[in-house]
């Protein structure tokens, strides 16, 4: 636990026993819950079964939420909350804690009136309810999402203290749905003119983006389920779409309508949203890929490492191209790199927990990763990224990350030349 | 956008003429009414497909965009606070580039179909064809792309040609997972670098802009009291989301609730009148956006908001 932290529980939980310290124990010492006392829940009933008919965090886990990023958006209802990946572990993401990114609200979708229409060049157009849709056989798969603009706040400088908001929007689930290319070849699509599909959202916004047909036949979801339960309003129910390694604006939530098409649409959210500036004022158009990336999630930016000694570095790596093969750690700034311990399972297309043993003795240090997928992709430096992209692109911005260690132990986000 | 051939299946379907079930068919769901797609089948390609029929001036345009855009993007779409609707045409290479709809969209088509899906931001969807029409004119003629006496209908929008139309490439890896990156790091693993040079740290504004977040990392923290008077009403009315439109001491498109308290501070029956102002909306008295009626907020909330509000909206 950071320093700062630490004190905070330590005074406040002497704070604590001293207020449970009325009356006399009847085994040991009542007035402390630690050895040798014993702890009040050692004395008494616990609660009952059902006090929480769906189970809720523990009270000493309240800091564990979602956050926005103050003065990012003007209005709560476009606008983007970010997924604590410092305080969680593993890949999954829990769906309460998902970011959430939302262009009109989260509507309140009623699933026994919500369809989904699929038309455009299909021989035979379909309308289903939601029964229907979970009737089809289904597939479970494990896909991070990833908005485009993660990170995007950064491509000038450093700009967010933590990595709950330089890295935050981005989450990784266990979906369940049926798979798109079923209900497209159930429509009957047409395979000789068939080259895009616009997905739909029934929000007030109806987002809109263009799916190029070789994703829909490969790997998308029409997904109603998220870590083994329906999904939440805030991840699109009743059924959103999951388009893995896509930038996650793709992933359009409460969808209503699939038209397939033989052009791109060039809506709002693909040419004056989610498209990619370059220095000459050119911007890339449909750059749906989210490339390889990393970052280390402890010890990260604003958290006091508190004490010298063993600390394991922990950070998350995720590819839209396939799998990550590998992740090197520097804690000297990128001059000496080794080899991270990945966790299994590696997944295509879902992120991969890392890990790296380290003794701080207190001495100043830049902690870094870097990730290599298995196309050979080796994650780039900001420099090298700029070089090409310049400073104001906004999305993509899958460099390394650099966090500084100070002699204090006091963690914080720079960029390094 | 509704094609004839689906017309054409539906019709055949209903006939009973469709070509027997092969053996991968589910048989779930069923064909939808020609009338039950072009409903939903709003959307508009650059080329037009899609586009309804009507027309819209930039004087109907103006009249509308006053009433019900003009509060969130500005009088003349010059208003960052949401997307901007103007200006920053050949900005766009500078190192300040201005993005707006008119310096960076490509086609006019886009602006039509976006305000049709999801404009206004409080009410999509309740704009006629026309309207549409006379709002991508007046959009247009802020950017200087149409005259003031211009008239849009399907022909002459696609004929627009947006100063950004060759703006954009798809000449990029991202395209596809085959695509080709466009850096090429090395995974060096020794003596990578020569000097390790801070280039950027965090602003000293940025210091405290997002809380203790030692705090909000720690794996545990001591438990909070829960929230109780001003701070149930804080939470109350931002579920509610009367926060996207007010601000406790800033305006945003309504009033600050700290001058709605001034306001009626000594006016006895503000309370029961502003309850019903809130479910069932109100206009005129803080300028000209109309507040909708809020009829999803229970009414115990609503009488505990407005509470809170008379109460001087304190913390």
């Amino acid at each position: 636990m950071p320093a700062a932290s630490r004190r905070r529980f330590l005074s406040q939980g002497v704070a604590l026993s001293g207020a449970i310290a009325t009356g006399r124990g009847i085994a040991g010492d009542a007035k402390s819950d630690t050895p040798p006392g014993e702890p009040a829940w050692s004395r008494s009933l616990g609660a009952p079964i059902l006090a929480s008919p769906y189970g809720v965090p523990s009270r000493y886990e309240a800091n564990t939420v979602r956050r926005q990023s103050p003065g990012l958006t003007r209005t709560p209802h476009s606008s983007v909350a970010f997924t604590p990946l410092a305080s969680l572990f593993g890949i999954i993401t829990p769906s309460g804690l998902h970011f959430e990114r939302h262009h009109a609200g989260v509507p309140d979708v009623d699933p026994r009136a919500h369809r989904l229409i699929v038309h455009g060049l299909v021989r035979e157009p379909r309308i289903y309810t939601m029964d229907d849709l979970v009737r089809f056989p289904s597939v479970s798969r494990i896909h991070f999402i990833e908005c485009g603009a993660n990170s995007g706040m950064e491509w000038a400088n450093a700009a967010v203290p933590g990595v709950q908001y330089s890295h935050g929007m981005l989450g990784c689930s266990e979906w369940t749905g049926v798979p798109l290319a079923v209900l497209l070849e159930e429509a009957g699509f047409d395979r000789k003119r068939a080259r895009y599909v616009l997905a739909e959202g029934a929000d007030g916004a109806s987002l809109t983006r263009t799916i190029p047909i070789e994703f829909a036949l490969d790997d998308v979801i029409v997904a109603y389920a998220q870590n083994g339960e329906m999904l939440r309003p805030e991840q699109g129910y009743p059924v959103r779409l999951i388009v893995p390694g896509v930038q996650g604006v793709s992933s359009v939530k409460w969808l209503r309508r699939l038209e397939v098409g033989d052009a791109p649409w060039n809506t709002r959210e693909e040419s004056l949203h989610y498209v990619d500036l370059m220095p000459n004022g050119v911007h890339r158009q449909y750059t749906w890929i989210q490339e390889a990336k990393s970052v280390i999630t402890s010890p990260s930016g604003g958290q006091t490492i508190a004490a010298r000694g063993y600390q394991e570095i922990r950070g998350l790596a995720w590819s839209g191209r396939g799998r990550v093969k590998r992740v090197d750690v520097s804690t000297d700034g990128g001059r000496n790199w080794r080899t991270a311990t990945l966790q299994e399972p590696i997944l295509p297309k879902a992120l991969a927990r890392f890990r790296c043993d380290w003794r701080w003795q207190g001495e100043p240090a830049f902690l870094q990763s870097r990730v290599i997928d298995e196309t050979g992709y080796v994650q780039p430096s900001i420099a090298a990224l700029r070089e090409v992209r310049g400073k104001r692109s906004i999305y993509h911005n899958n460099a390394i990350q650099t966090w500084r260690v100070a002699a204090s132990g006091e963690v914080s986000n720079v960029q390094l030349g | 956008m509704f094609n004839w051939v689906e017309g054409l299946v539906a019709a055949a379907f209903a006939l009973g003429l469709s070509a027997g079930a092969d053996a991968s068919r589910y048989d779930l769901g069923r064909t939808p009414t020609t009338a039950e797609i072009a409903a939903w089948d709003i959307d508009v390609r650059p080329d037009g497909t899609g586009l309804p029929d009507g027309r819209g001036s930039v004087a109907d345009g103006q009249r509308l965009y006053d009433a019900k855009c003009a509060s969130c993007h500005g009088t003349f779409g010059e208003s960052t606070d949401y997307m901007a609707l103007a200006g920053g045409v050949g900005t766009l290479a500078s190192d300040q580039p201005v993005r707006t709809t008119g310096s960076k969209l490509n086609y006019a088509t886009t602006l039509f179909d976006y305000i049709r899906r999801a404009m206004p931001f409080n009410a999509p969807k309740t704009l006629t064809n026309d309207e549409v029409y006379a709002l991508t004119a007046y959009v247009l003629n802020l950017n200087d792309i149409v005259p003031a006496g211009a008239m849009l209908d399907r022909a002459s929008l696609i004929a627009v040609k947006m100063p950004n139309r060759d703006g954009f490439t798809r000449q990029h890896g991202m395209g596809s997972v085959r695509g080709t990156p466009d850096t090429r790091a090395k995974a060096c693993m020794h003596d990578c670098v020569a000097n390790v040079r801070v280039t950027s740290e965090l602003p000293e504004y940025a210091k405290g802009s997002h809380g203790d977040i030692a705090l909000q990392t720690a794996h545990w923290i001591a438990p909070q009291a829960p929230a109780s008077g001003s701070a149930a009403a804080i939470a109350t009315a931002k579920g509610a989301g009367c926060m996207a439109c007010h601000g406790v001491a800033k305006g945003v498109i309504g009033p600050a609730f700290v001058d709605v308290a001034r306001k009626y501070a000594d006016d006895a029956g503000a309370e029961a009148r502003l309850v019903r102002k809130v479910e069932e909306g109100g206009s005129g008295v803080w300028g000209s956006a109309p507040m909708p009626g809020q009829a999803h907020v229970p009414a115990a909330d609503v009488r505990a908001i407005v509470r809170w509000i008379l109460g001087g909206a304190g913390d």
